[in-house]
């Protein structure tokens, strides 16, 4: 019992952070149909924004919101630079343009950064443990659940309680109609960017907290998780994002945490079998696409 | 005296004349680089007047409205009071006072009554417009005060249509653009439309009525145009256009009455 206690407390920790990232790619595409694959070029730039504030002397208290606000300004940046230009094209040259970002973004990395991982200062209350009766847990794990329950429901007030919020659902199910209410549409999806850099970075931040290095392809495994996440909840549904995440999280660590011995090799291949099963019995998704397919 | 010097005498007494809230001349709109859907489009909408566009299927009225919104590119010329609108975007149009209430309502369905008004008062600049104008909509529409916290998606489609113009009433338009609000209702719900219509031109509200239910249009309007193969082929006043037989020939079905027997 304690040992399953202990791994839930992992999965909803894996899971949160999976889910917060799956919003992100969910925000963006909801509104522009693009899966945007630079999303984990952005965690990666975030942990180098973490070791360039630790370097400079800032605590991590100061660091970690720095490094936040970094990554929202570059999302701002790339969709301006590189993903306005092809706003109107086909969603295969949106796709294209959003891996090119992404390979761009590591080369630059690997270039002028280092292809070696950079340690990143933690403070030492993330590396220590709670025990409540014989059960133990990381205080990192905790804060993590915390923090993506935290962002998720500010997320929800957000996009309830705020004209832009309101604004950004309307523009997922009718961008055309959005306009004729005279709302911006650079606005909009320049808001859908700052919002998914904002997720990035948090789940970034959750992400080093677990492992205190950062290297040039720190975002890419995680943000292809996210990637399955989203797809498993149902594309461009936010709720679907956050339960894609929650349950790749929670199968990822069961998995690792009953699995014989014998089978733990094949840990990656059993995972994606689930998923594929899930979207066997429903290839619309755990919630189906809020988008309207007829657009 | 010349017939130039004429021309000119002529000009001090259009210019008395109050000049129309929106002018549309000689619009082309061209789709997909090769189809002419509007070819040299002119038509004028004076101040409180309920005008309408009538004409068939794909002669191109949704596209005239979406020309004016700034939806669909084009050549030529349109001025909104006085002011001409090329190279606006759509969102700047709006802001101006022209609103649009698009073909099939197209409200936001996972959106609630109430997120659906918001949203339509977005574009005014005014805070304190909000709450003036939605409870101006609830007293127009009391079915959508008593299902405010609904979702849009759930209302019926003559609900829907209440909605989608209430939702453009919210941003104070000085000129509303209905593009075929009847379609697709059950008559008696047709009716309560065109009669809301009706209502707004009487508190003063301008109108472009896009229609394919000619009779009910000219029962309302002040004026109309017919549009046929993107150019107007007609128009003139409610009353001429009604006692065309041309319009009646084509588009009221005095044909189809005077064969039956």
């Amino acid at each position: 019992m304690t040992y399953f206690i202990e791994q839930t407390v992992n999965a909803l920790s894996l899971g949160g952070t999976y889910a917060l990232l799956a919003l992100g790619l969910a925000v963006v595409f909801s509104i522009l149909g693009m899966i945007n694959f630079a999303h984990g070029a952005l965690m990666t730039l975030t942990g180098y924004a973490l070791v360039f504030a630790s370097i400079e002397g800032l605590p991590f208290g100061l660091a970690a919101p720095f490094a936040v606000l970094v990554a929202m300004a570059s999302a701002v940046v790339l969709e301006r630079v590189a993903f306005r230009p092809v706003r109107r094209a086909s969603g295969a040259t949106m796709l294209l343009t959003s891996f090119a970002v992404a390979v761009l973004l590591q080369l630059g990395f690997q270039l002028f950064i280092s292809t070696r991982p950079q340690i990143v200062p933690l403070p030492a209350l993330l590396t220590t443990a709670v025990d409540i009766g014989d059960i133990s847990i990381g205080v990192n794990r905790l804060i993590s659940i915390g923090v993506a329950v935290v962002v998720l429901l500010g997320l929800n007030v957000f996009l309830r309680r705020t004209t832009i919020g309101l604004a950004m659902r309307a523009a997922a199910e009718d961008f055309d109609v959005t306009r004729l209410m005279g709302i911006h549409a650079d606005r909009v999806i320049a808001t859908a960017f700052a919002l998914s850099g904002l997720l990035a970075a948090i789940a970034a931040v959750l992400w080093i907290a677990q492992r205190s290095s950062v290297d040039p392809l720190m975002g890419l495994i995680p943000v292809l998780k996210a990637f399955i996440a989203t797809t498993m909840g149902g594309l461009g549904s936010l709720l679907g994002a956050v339960l894609g995440g929650l349950l790749l999280g929670a199968i990822e660590i069961y998995l690792a945490a009953y699995l014989p011995d014998a089978a733990l090799p094949f840990h990656g291949a059993i995972t994606l079998g689930l998923v594929i099963v899930v979207l066997v019995l429903r290839p619309q998704g755990l919630v189906g696409p809020s988008r309207e397919l007829a657009r | 005296m010349t017939e130039a010097s004429e021309a000119a005498l002529a000009a001090p007494s259009a210019v008395t004349a109050p000049a129309p809230l929106l002018s549309v001349r000689n619009i082309e709109v061209v789709y997909d680089d090769v189809i002419l859907v509007l070819r040299g489009l002119s038509l004028a909408v004076p101040r409180g007047e309920i005008v309408a566009l009538l004409g068939a299927n794909g002669a191109g009225k949704s596209t005239t409205l979406k020309a004016i919104v700034g939806l669909v590119p084009w050549g030529g010329e349109i001025r909104f009071d006085g002011e001409a609108l090329a190279g606006r975007a759509t969102e700047q149009i709006v802001r101006k006072g022209v609103t649009m209430v698009p073909e099939g309502r197209r409200v936001f369905p996972s959106l609630t009554v109430m997120e659906n008004l918001t949203l339509g008062a977005a574009a005014c600049a005014d805070g304190k417009a909000m709450p003036r104008n939605r409870a101006e909509v609830f007293e127009l529409f009391p079915i959508l005060a008593e299902r405010r916290e609904q979702r849009a998606g759930t209302l019926s489609g003559g609900q829907q249509q209440q909605l989608a113009i209430a939702r453009a009433l919210m941003s104070e338009p000085r000129l509303l653009l209905l593009d075929e609000p009847s379609l697709g209702l059950a008559p008696q719900i047709v009716d309560s439309i065109f009669e809301l219509i009706l209502r707004l031109k009487q508190r003063g509200q301008t109108i472009l009525l896009v229609e394919q239910n000619v009779a009910a249009a000219l029962d309302i309007a002040d004026r109309g145009y017919v549009l046929a193969n993107g150019a107007i082929t007609m128009s003139g006043s409610a009353e001429t256009l009604r006692a065309s037989e041309q319009v009646a020939r084509a588009y009221l079905g005095a044909a189809v009455e005077a064969a039956a027997p």
